[in-house]
Parts: structure tokens; sequence; C-alpha cells
């Protein structure tokens, strides 16, 4: 940041160096500092005292404007003057009318966009009658097994006014296609509905775990959403891109932000192989990320992903439209930082994660319940989670200034370090030959099993701390008696016997031929498969049943050996 | 903050005695052979009559060995060959050699992720083994387990090692057919490989064909297995197969192959000649192991003679006769 | 001091003490490896031999595996929530296969309310999230030292 003349910046250094052998030297012999070394969580080391000689060198561009490429400042000029975050709490559980009710219950205390959570067969393709469903239909999300429990999931809840986010991802292009089968049965306008789909698939095989088919075919499934929606549904973001669950399984702030990337660049390369411009596609890639416990680094880690983010896009990809270079995250508060002991701690650990996203600019954010670490939230915990992100957005004042830390010499620093931290990743990504290879070979997960450790033992050790688990313990303190959301034991019963009555009463012979042309389909590389899948849930054909026909085409995936 | 233990009475174990599980093991009971063989790598004293005993039942197995580097694909190669020979109605049998941490003694034995859905669709056994601090490539007690298994009728038995450099190509004393595993992209740097896995080789294979590298990882063997002689004298011509796991192709010819070779070691008479040179690495192996043992639990004999030794009023010679109980003349030149 | 040639310096501890081997396992859909393979380098760091099972395994995979690698201990880490029907599935197993000397301990996810079915189901040792690898690490030496020599 050219403020300040050599000259000037000399001066500066000189004077902080008179300032150390003074006021700080006299200060240290008689209360010297609690530690030898400050970092930040991902390990950059942090200064006492940040000056303007600190962001000397940093280009005045490279910070810029909000709404203005390298949008280091935020996406958007007017920020949360314009529009605030939305408030999308994530819910899903049991069968699909229980979640519509939560749904409408959350839009009436004031959330603003809806998220869905699904069940592990679900995630993993398989319908609820699976045997290795067993234990799992609608305990983590809801349970969806056709295009009839779509058409339940959104009962009552206007479309084309409210976005719905699904997290879902080896079977996304599945649901996708039920969701976009239910709306047009509704009379919906598809070109009006708004949303997310998670989709992302090269993060799965190395954090969130969820897979079907091996790394490729997975690939080719997400080239074929991304470039069906843009087409049909022009305003729903086809992909999540995703660094909260690398977070999740280990990764620091830079591995985060990095791997995502990494991951972007390899599904714009496949996406642009088949033949579309980067301009018709990437204004709907949207991001996810975590917001953690290191509160700078964390605001300075999103102003990175954004410089980084605009810059791969104009110059990797030359890209032309703005909106094609400008970063949109979804943010979560950070579920692992979160403890069972004295758990109602976790209020001020998310709203300090949330304040921390607001600062760093995000558009839309989950705020983690206080019992998130071990069950699903209940109402009551959700009810908090929402005041938080209210209380941050209508008390304190901090949404009427745009990116404020901005400027800051130590905010500005941190930053570019960041920055030069991550694009050191991407180039090691590029020499070693890219990530889908990457993630065949097991690099990206070895680097976060790694890190993960290196985590577990600073905690272990008493360096990292956990306020009333390793410091500040009270031995009173037992884990309290929270009250856990009841697992439906009737939902299984329920969903079988749907699927059931679903089998008796469609056209089993039109699945079947259709099921064939699918797999036939899948053999060859160009041809998108989305079109017939939505012909396949219109049959009502089940999501395992898709799913598995592809998994003969394919097979499954073989995860490395890599602990 | 606690960890929660049960009240009830906790479980109690019974040593059963080794000669006791030898019938079982012969009938081919899981949990046995699997006792059996962790008695073998604990070394108890009790058992080896057992072991003894299963030693004279084994002999039929066609033993082979498959080692190459790190992330070769081993262990998916390995469970493409489980699921072929089990199709074929072979019990197939599998000990996977991972080395412990030098550190800690302990070890992660991670080979049986790839290989688990095989093992437990097809009932093949697998056993995972660290090295225990033994060099070479193997544990002490891999051979033993390998009789172990196949006595209990076990055929073919894999054993699966790293061997990247000089050091580690034990598994050539130990098995009839070794197969050597180069990933594709080895190229120039085949010289990792290193010439003394190159040779023991009677079958190479590159692994993951379906990716471009794999011709020229194939092209480069073959260059260096031209320039390198051939360390033993055999009629047997060491072929390259290219397969891969992915698309299965390669597979069944790999599996004739190992099939051929066993055929034409039996023929030519070299499984005898193999036999023999196990049966030497062993007894040698062993006698190895029994004298060390004998020195480490008589240490005030050794400690006296070393003293002796250090203040030269002996020499290491005399010390060494003394010890196994020959005076200097006695001893042959 | 004789030179012994296969063995490493500093390696005494590599010698003939029994060593405990454990089954770090995943049951049914649950994905969370985070916790497993971090214990799984506690172990070994332990000193103790740990095999793996990767994700996705079925109670019988399990117990198979469990067998065939003659193990001390199978530690599951579940945070899905289904616990309870997977450890019942997977203590029944062990009962039904004499398999019942091994050890079974429990970690993820997993609500006090729970503990009885699952001690019921016959898990020996419940460990919580935020629990010191050195509770861990003595928690299973004890468990095993109490089961005596098998």
């Amino acid at each position: 940041m050219t403020d300040y003349s050599p000259e000037t910046t000399e001066k500066l250094r000189a004077s902080l160096a008179e300032w150390e052998q003074d006021e700080l030297a006299a200060t240290l012999n008689i209360r010297p500092e609690d530690k030898t070394d400050y970092r930040t969580e991902c390990g950059i080391p942090l200064k006492r005292i940040y000056t303007a000689a600190d962001v000397a060198d940093i280009p005045l561009e490279d910070i810029g404007f909000p709404g203005k490429f390298p949008f280091t400042r935020g996406p958007y000029p007017t920020m949360y003057r314009g529009r605030p975050w939305t408030i999308r709490q994530v819910a899903g559980f049991g069968n699909p009318e229980s979640t519509n009710q939560r749904y409408k219950y959350m839009i009436e205390t004031g959330q603003t966009g809806l998220s869905t959570d699904f069940d592990l067969p679900t995630l993993l393709g398989l319908d609820s009658d699976d045997p290795m469903a067993f234990g799992e239909v609608g305990r983590v999300g809801v349970s969806i097994d056709s295009i009839d429990d779509v058409d339940r999931l959104f009962d009552g809840i206007d479309l084309e006014k409210i976005s719905v986010s699904l997290t879902i991802n080896p079977s996304a292009w599945v649901i996708y296609a039920m969701f976009v089968a239910s709306a047009e049965r509704r009379g919906n306008d598809l070109t009006k509905l708004t949303g997310t789909l998670q989709a992302d698939p090269l993060k799965e095989y190395v954090a969130q775990k969820e897979w079907i088919y091996p790394v490729r075919p997975a690939v080719r499934l997400l080239r074929d959403l991304i470039i069906y929606s843009t087409k049909t549904t022009p305003k729903i973001n086809p992909i999540s891109l995703s660094g909260y669950h690398l977070s999740d399984v280990g990764g620091n702030a830079i591995q985060e932000i990095a791997f995502t990337m990494a991951f972007t660049i390899a599904y714009c390369e496949e996406v642009i192989a088949a033949g579309m411009d980067i301009d018709d596609f990437a204004p709907r890639l949207s991001f996810f990320f975590i917001s953690h416990q290191d509160f700078f680094e964390q605001i300075c880690k999103f102003r990175a992903a954004r410089r980084v983010y605009a810059k791969i896009m104009a110059e990797r990809f030359s890209a032309k439209k703005a909106e094609s270079m400008r970063l949109r995250v979804h943010v979560q508060t950070a579920a692992m930082s979160l403890t069972k002991m004295e758990h109602k701690n976790n209020l001020m650990r998310t709203a300090f994660q949330a304040l921390g996203a607001v600062l760093g600019g995000c558009q839309s954010m989950h705020t983690n319940g206080l019992d998130e670490a071990f069950a699903i939230p209940t109402e009551e915990a959700m009810k908090l989670a929402i005041r938080t992100q209210q209380i941050i957005r209508d008390e304190i004042n901090v949404t009427s200034v745009v990116d404020p830390l901005g400027g800051s010499y130590f905010v500005e620093s941190l930053t570019s370090e960041m920055e030069r931290e991550i694009w050191k990743v991407l180039d090691e990504v590029d020499r070693l030959g890219g990530a889908v290879k990457l993630v065949e070979d097991g690099w990206f997960q070895q680097k976060l099993a790694d890190s993960a450790y290196q985590t577990f033992k600073l905690i272990d050790r008493g360096e990292k701390i956990s306020v009333g688990v390793n410091r500040h313990v009270d031995a009173n303190s037992a884990p309290a008696a929270v009250e856990i959301h009841p697992y439906d034991e009737n939902c299984t019963t329920l969903q079988v016997s749907r699927l059931k009555e679903l089998r008796e009463n469609r056209d089993n012979s039109l699945v079947n031929d259709l099921l064939s042309d699918l797999k036939q389909q899948a053999r060859t590389e160009q041809t998108n498969l989305l079109p017939k899948t939505i012909e396949l849930v219109k049959a009502r054909a089940t999501l395992g049943e898709i799913c598995s026909a592809l998994r003969e085409v394919w097979g499954a995936y073989d995860e490395p050996n890599i602990v | 903050m606690t960890l929660v233990t049960r009240n009830a009475t906790p479980k109690r174990g019974i040593y059963r005695p080794s000669a006791d599980l030898v019938p079982k093991v012969l009938a081919g009971s899981r949990p046995d052979i699997a006792r059996m063989i962790s008695r073998a790598e604990a070394g108890y004293d009790e058992a080896s009559d057992a072991l003894a005993a299963l030693y004279r039942h084994a002999g039929r197995a066609h033993v082979i060995g498959v080692t190459g580097v790190p992330g070769g694909g081993k262990s998916s190669l390995i469970s493409a060959l489980i699921r072929a020979y089990s199709g074929d109605s072979h019990k197939v049998a599998v000990v996977a050699v991972d080395p412990s941490s030098p550190y800690s003694g302990g070890a992660i034995l991670g080979d049986r992720i790839r290989m688990g859905d095989s093992a437990e669709a097809q009932q093949a056994f697998v056993r995972s083994m660290a090295t225990r601090g033994h060099l070479g490539g193997l544990a002490r007690a891999t051979l033993q387990a390998v009789d172990v298994l196949d006595a209990a009728g076990y055929s073919p038995i894999f054993i699966e090692t790293v061997g990247v450099g000089q050091d580690e190509v034990e598994v050539v004393t130990a098995a009839h057919t070794v197969v050597v595993l180069s990933p594709p992209g080895l190229g120039d740097d085949i010289q990792a490989i290193k010439a003394g896995v190159m040779e023991i080789a009677d079958i190479h294979v590159v692994s993951k064909g379906d990716k471009p590298d794999a011709a020229a990882t194939a092209s480069a063997l073959r260059g260096m297995m031209s320039l390198t002689p051939l360390g033993r004298p055999s009629e047997w011509e060491t072929p390259i197969l290219t397969l891969s796991v992915a698309t299965g192709d390669g597979i069944l010819d790999l599996k004739q192959c190992l099939d051929s070779h066993h055929a034409h070691l039996v023929t030519s008479g070299e499984l005898a000649l193999r036999q023999r040179s196990i049966s030497r690495t062993r007894v040698l192996a062993t006698l190895n192991h029994l004298l060390r043992r004998e020195f480490d639990e008589n240490t005030t004999n050794l400690a006296a003679h070393l003293q002796a030794v250090a203040d030269r009023s002996s020499d290491p010679m005399t010390a060494a006769l003394a010890l196994l109980g020959l005076n200097r003349m006695e001893a042959k030149p | 001091m004789t030179i012994e040639r296969d063995r490493m310096p500093g390696s005494e501890n590599l010698s003939n003490t029994p060593k405990i081997r454990v089954l770090v396992a995943k049951l049914g859909l649950d994905g969370h490896d985070r916790g497993a393979k971090v214990v799984a380098r506690i172990l070994r760091d332990a000193g103790m031999e740990v095999i793996y099972s990767g994700l996705y395994k079925t109670p019988a995979q399990i117990l198979e595996a469990a067998i065939q690698e003659d193990v001390d201990v199978i530690g599951v880490s579940l945070l899905s929530g289904s616990h309870v029907p997977l450890f019942a599935a997977l203590g029944s197993l062990l009962r039904d296969q004499q398999a019942d000397h091994i050890l079974l301990v429990a970690g993820g996810v997993i609500p006090e309310q729970d503990y009885d079915a699952l001690m019921n189901s016959g898990v020996d040792v419940i460990v919580p999230q935020e629990a010191r690898s050195d509770m861990i690490v003595s928690a299973i030496r004890d468990l095993v030292d109490a089961r005596g020599r098998i």
C-alpha cells in the first residue's frame, strides 16, 4: 500500500526500532511475554505489532474496492448495507413431513433461506430398505427415496420465493432431478428457482467421505449437473465448493482455501473441456467455508480467498465477466470447536466465530446449535443460533461500514501472507499432476490426516486450549444431560412401506427400460445424464435404483490406505 | 472427565495349550489359525512343538511374494487376485507385512483396507503383520505364519511386503514366485527400484495399466532388464505384464502366469532347489535367533567375556569360541 | 556387546513383549474417520499394532477381520448416532462366534443415556470425545492385562 514514500517507511522502521529499545525493552524487563512464539492456527508467525511499514509493499489494486476485482473487500459494493447475509440454518431429519414442519417453524422464527440435510442412505444413493441402511433411515437428515418424498418435503412452500440449499453429494444429480421435476409438477417457472447444491465430489474423497463411484465418473456427473443446471435452472448454484469439510477433517486455513481452489480449477477444466465458456457457468459457482476459532486468521482467510479466486478466474481461465470472478460464500461456524463439557460455552464460541465471518464477509451463514457437538440440534438450540446472527446483524452496528477492518496494518499484512501461502500449495498441486490425480493418489488425504494429528497432539499436551476441557476445568462439571432430539423409529417403517407401495404402482417395465438407457449413456463420456435421470424420477424410479444402475457400469470406489 | 467402564466382571481369557490348536488348524478353523499365528509372532516356547508339527504338515501351498515401492497398488492387486483365485475354488491367504515404528515399536497396518471386502466375501484369510524390528522386509514370524496357513490348506499364499532397495529383498528367500510391482510414472526414476529388487522378480508387473505412462514404465523395465545380468541361472524368462485393477484387464493373464511359473518350478526341479534354499535360510535364521537369545539370557557369562575382550586380556575369537563351548584347539580353521 | 544383525538400535521394545493388537473400525454408513485415524496413531505411538478397517463396514465384516487378525481389542468410532443398533449387532455376533474374549471399546458421539445399552451389548469401555491420549492407552492396557494371556 503505497500510502507512504520509501523515505517515510524507513523513518517509520527507525521509530519502531527506537520504541523496541526504549518503551518495549523496559516493559519486557519487568514483565516478560507469556510466549516466545506467537502464530496463527495455520502456523503463520505473528508480530507483536504491525505498522504501515508492514504493508508498504502491498499494491493498492490488490486491496481495491468491494464489488470490484480482485474483490478482497467483498463481492458487492454495499455488502450488508444493501442486503444482509442470509440466515440459513440447516435442518433435516426423519421423514419428509417432519422436516417440512421444521422448515415452517424456522421460517416463522426468521430464517430467510432453507437448507436441507439428508440421511446417510440418501446421501450415499441407497434406498431406505437397503440392508446397509439399517439403523440409519431419517437419523442424521431427511430420508428421500423418490420424487414423492421431495413433493412432501416442500409441501406448502413456494419454491419461487425462497431459496433452497441441498447438502447432497454423490447422489446430487438425482436429487436435483427430483427437485426440478417436483417444481415442474407444481407449475413453478424453473428459471425462477433459486438455491444451491453442495455436489462437490473431490472434497468427499478427501474429507467428508461420502462416495459411490470412483473419482473420475463422479467428476463427470458434476460436469453434467453444472452444464444442465446452467441451461435449465440458471439461478441455481449447481455446486458449493466446500472448504468446511476440509477443515473439519483436520485441514488448517491455508489447506482449506488452497485445496478448495485446486478442486475448483479441476472442475472448471472439466466443464470447459465439454465445450462451455467460463463466463457461462462461473457466475454460479458458490463456496462454503468454515468460520473457525482464530478470529483474525479467519477474517483474513475470507479476504485472501476472494483475491485468490478472482486472480485464478481472470488469469488462468481468462474470465471476462465480473460475476465470474466474484467469490460468494456460505459459512458455517466450526462444529469441531464445540465441546460437550460445559456445553453452554458453545454459545459464546459460535458467536465469536459468526462475528469473524461477518467481518470477513459472507453471503449466508449457519450458526451451530450449542448441542451440535453431540446431537441434531433441538428447537431451542436452533432458536438461540438464529438469535446470535440477529444480534450481530441488528444490535452491534458492524454492518454500517463495508469491510471495516480493511486497511488495518495487521489485517492487510496477514491477508497477503495467507494469499502467498495459498499460491504455494496451488503451485505444488500443479507440479504434481493436478487435483484429480492427487485425490486418486491419496495426497490430500495424507496432508489432512497429518494436520489432524498435529492438532490433536497440541490439545493433548495442553498447548492448544479448550476452555472447560483442558484449561479452567471445573472438577464439578459433568457434561450436562442435554435434551437429545429423539430418533423416530417409525420413520424406517413408513419409508419402507412407501417404497413397497411405489414399486407396486408404477410402470416397472418403463423404469427398467429407462435404467438400461441410462447405463448405456453412462458408457459414453460425452452424454449428459441429466435428461435421462429426470425421465427416470418422473417414472418414479427410486434413488437407490438409479444409483446402483450406474454402480454396475462404473464400479465402486476403493479408498486408499491412508491413516 | 473419565472413561466409562463396565461394572460387570471384566472379560477373562484362558490360555489354550498350542497342542490343542493343532488339530483345529488342520481342520481349517479360522480363529485357531489366527491364534496360532499370534503365538508364532510372540515367540512363546510353549508353541514351538505345535509350530514344528504344523511345519511338517505344510508344503503344498504355492507361496507368492508381492513386493514393490509403496503406493504401487500391491494391496489392490492382491485383492483382485483373491477374487480371481477364489472364483477358481482356491482358498487364498495373504500375509501383509508392514514396518513397525522404530520409535514406539507400534505399527499401523493398513493393507487390509483394500483387501477387506474380498477377504470377507470370499472367505480368504488376510493377516496383517508388523516387522517388529526385523530388517529385510519380512517379520521374523512371517514364514511360520505361512506354515500355519499352508497346513490349514490355503493355496496360494501371498506375502505382501514393501521392497524398495537392496536391503528389502528377504521375500525372495521365502517365496516360490516373486512378483515385483511397479506403478506407472516410475519411468526415469526406475533407478529408484535398484538392482537388487529388479533381479529377484520372477514376474514384473506394471500396475494401473489404464494410465498413459504405464507403457513407458514397461519399456523402461525391459530396458533395465536387458542390462542386468541374471542373478541366478534359470530357464524361466521373466515376463513384464501390464494390468489394471480398475478395469480388470490383465488380471487373469497374471493368474495364468503365476500358475505357469509354479508348473515350471515343479517340472524343472527348481521348486526343490528353492525349498532347500528356503530351508537353509530358515535353519540359519533360527540358529542365529537361538544363539542371540541364549546370550541375551545369560548376561553374566557374556559380561565377563566382554570385559576381558575390552581389557585385551582376551580377544573376540577366543571369547566367541568359549561361549560356544569350544576351545581354540578344537575350532576348525 | 553382540552385534545384532537384524535388530535396530534402540529396539529393546521391539522384542518379545506380547504386542497389543487393536482393530480400529468404522461401522455402518458413518463417514467420519478423523477420530478413528487419530486414535490409530495414538495407539501406534504407544507401541500397539493397529489394523484400520476403512469405511463402510458391516458388523459381520468387522467380526471376520477381528478373528483373522486375532486382535485383543475392537475399537469402534461412531458419530452418526446409530451406535445402539450397530453395537447390539456386533456384540451379538461376537457372542455367537465365541469371540467375546475380544475387548470392545466405543468412541465418538455417544450420549450418556445410551451407555447402559452399549454395556449390555458387550462394550467394555466408552471413550468420551475429549479424552486425553494417555487415558485411552491405559484403559486398553488395563483391560488387556486384566483379561490375561490367551
